[in-house]
């Protein structure tokens, strides 16, 4: 065996398996990077948080803005706190910006839908959104569904 | 009945002295400063272990792409959800099928080599004559052939990852007309380069090190005669598998069981 080629079909293959790795990095998960430097984070009082778990988009205006870090009970208010992380770059929400919980499609996953204010001061790290939208819980809506058509 | 007891205790202290030594002869092999010789010899194992793994790691890689993505599609068309294909196959590949299989075709292809050759090395009292020259096998014959699998396999399961990948995209996009896009676009919104990709990777680290340090030992230890090194090949493979489904569970229990 020749010591040149020896050599060569090992570098060879030391940079096919890089290449596969920067591959997987760009094409497979298209540079999603699960912990971004520059992000803040906020939390929202939901009165029903269900089905949101974490991991869960965070969307301005259909584009993600973020994730659901955790979702936990806040014991003073009896609300469901969902806290979450929002890319750095994104500095414009107001103080006054919505949340709603949304479902994607008629039996997606859980995200939350952010829907900005007009106020001039901006969401910064730690900050509370109140205004907000609940989950749709199905059964809670056939539930009201059927005792107003019992009504009528 | 005494005897029965005393059988399995000594047993059980064989069994621990066999990891003690196992444990040792790595830190020996292992701790040790490299010279510049060392690195022309890690080269040729380099070869031996990894490039000479390629072509197996590439068949089976593109075979697999393919039935998943076949699989994948009849049953996700089932439901009318077959655009989610491309997020199955590379989850499936990039979380779980590259390591385990990558590892075991490693195990079979290069840890079985590993072992009868420093076995064969022993039985011709190779390795004997290289200490009468005062030259410590453990650095010059088995920390070259360990290392060189620890730095193989995470790259030839990066390969195996993307390989399959195209497999998939094959059978999905090419033949059965998944739309292209959404192939793509699926899997980029569901796999996470830090959360799957390199857990992946650290899972191929950890199957390295059970496969390389299997195999040398087993060869090192070896019994010196023909059915010894069979039997010691044989050894390698088997423990060498069960060791990595075994902590394959593990970690994926470690690394992916808290976030369903």
């Amino acid at each position: 065996m020749n010591k040149r080629w020896l050599e060569l079909s090992v570098g060879l293959m030391m940079v096919a398996g890089v290449a596969a790795l920067v591959a997987l990095a760009l094409q497979v998960s298209g540079g999603n990077m699960s912990r971004n430097a520059q992000s803040y984070a906020i939390s929202a009082l939901f009165e029903n948080a269900a089905g949101l778990g974490p991991k869960a988009k965070v969307t301005m205006a259909g584009v993600t803005v973020g994730e659901v870090v955790s979702v936990a009970i806040d014991p003073n208010a009896l609300m469901a706190v969902v806290n979450m992380e929002i890319y750095g770059q994104v500095d414009y929400l107001s103080i006054d910006s919505s949340a709603s919980i949304l479902t994607a499609g008629l039996l997606g996953e859980k995200y939350v839908g952010l829907t900005v204010g007009a106020e001039e001061e901006v969401l910064v790290d730690g900050d509370v959104i109140e205004d907000t939208q609940s989950a749709l819980v199905l059964e809670e809506l056939i539930g009201q569904f059927l005792l107003n058509f019992g009504d009528n | 009945m005494i005897n029965l007891i005393a059988d399995l205790g000594s047993g059980l202290l064989g069994k621990l002295v066999r990891i003690g030594q196992a444990l040792l002869m790595l830190l020996q092999a292992t701790i040790v400063r490299p010279k510049a010789s060392s690195f022309s010899r890690l080269i040729q194992q380099l070869y031996a272990v990894g490039v000479q793994s390629l072509i197996i790691i590439l068949v089976s890689a593109l075979f697999i792409g393919m039935v998943l993505g076949l699989q994948g599609y009849t049953l996700l068309a089932a439901y009318g959800t077959e655009q989610a294909v491309g997020q199955m196959v590379a989850l499936t590949l990039v979380r779980e099928l590259s390591p385990v299989v990558a590892a075991l075709l490693f195990a079979g292809r290069a840890g079985s080599a590993l072992t009868a050759e420093i076995g064969l090395m022993k039985a011709t009292e190779q390795l004997a004559s290289l200490e009468m020259f005062g030259v410590d096998p453990l650095h010059r014959i088995v920390a070259p052939r360990f290392w060189a699998g620890i730095i193989s396999l995470p790259l030839l399961v990066a390969i195996f990852s993307l390989v399959g990948i195209y497999g998939g995209h094959l059978v999905a996009v090419d033949w059965l007309g998944v739309y292209s896009g959404s192939y793509w676009g699926n899997m980029q919104q569901a796999v996470d380069f830090n959360g799957d990709v390199l857990n992946g990777m650290v899972k191929a680290l950890v199957f390295a090190f059970l496969i390389s340090w299997t195999a040398v030992y087993q060869g090192y230890t070896c019994v010196p005669t023909s059915q010894g090194i069979s039997a010691a090949t044989t050894r390698t493979v088997v423990y060498s598998s069960l060791a990595i489904l075994g902590f394959d569970f593990i970690l994926t229990a470690l690394m992916f069981g808290g976030t369903v």
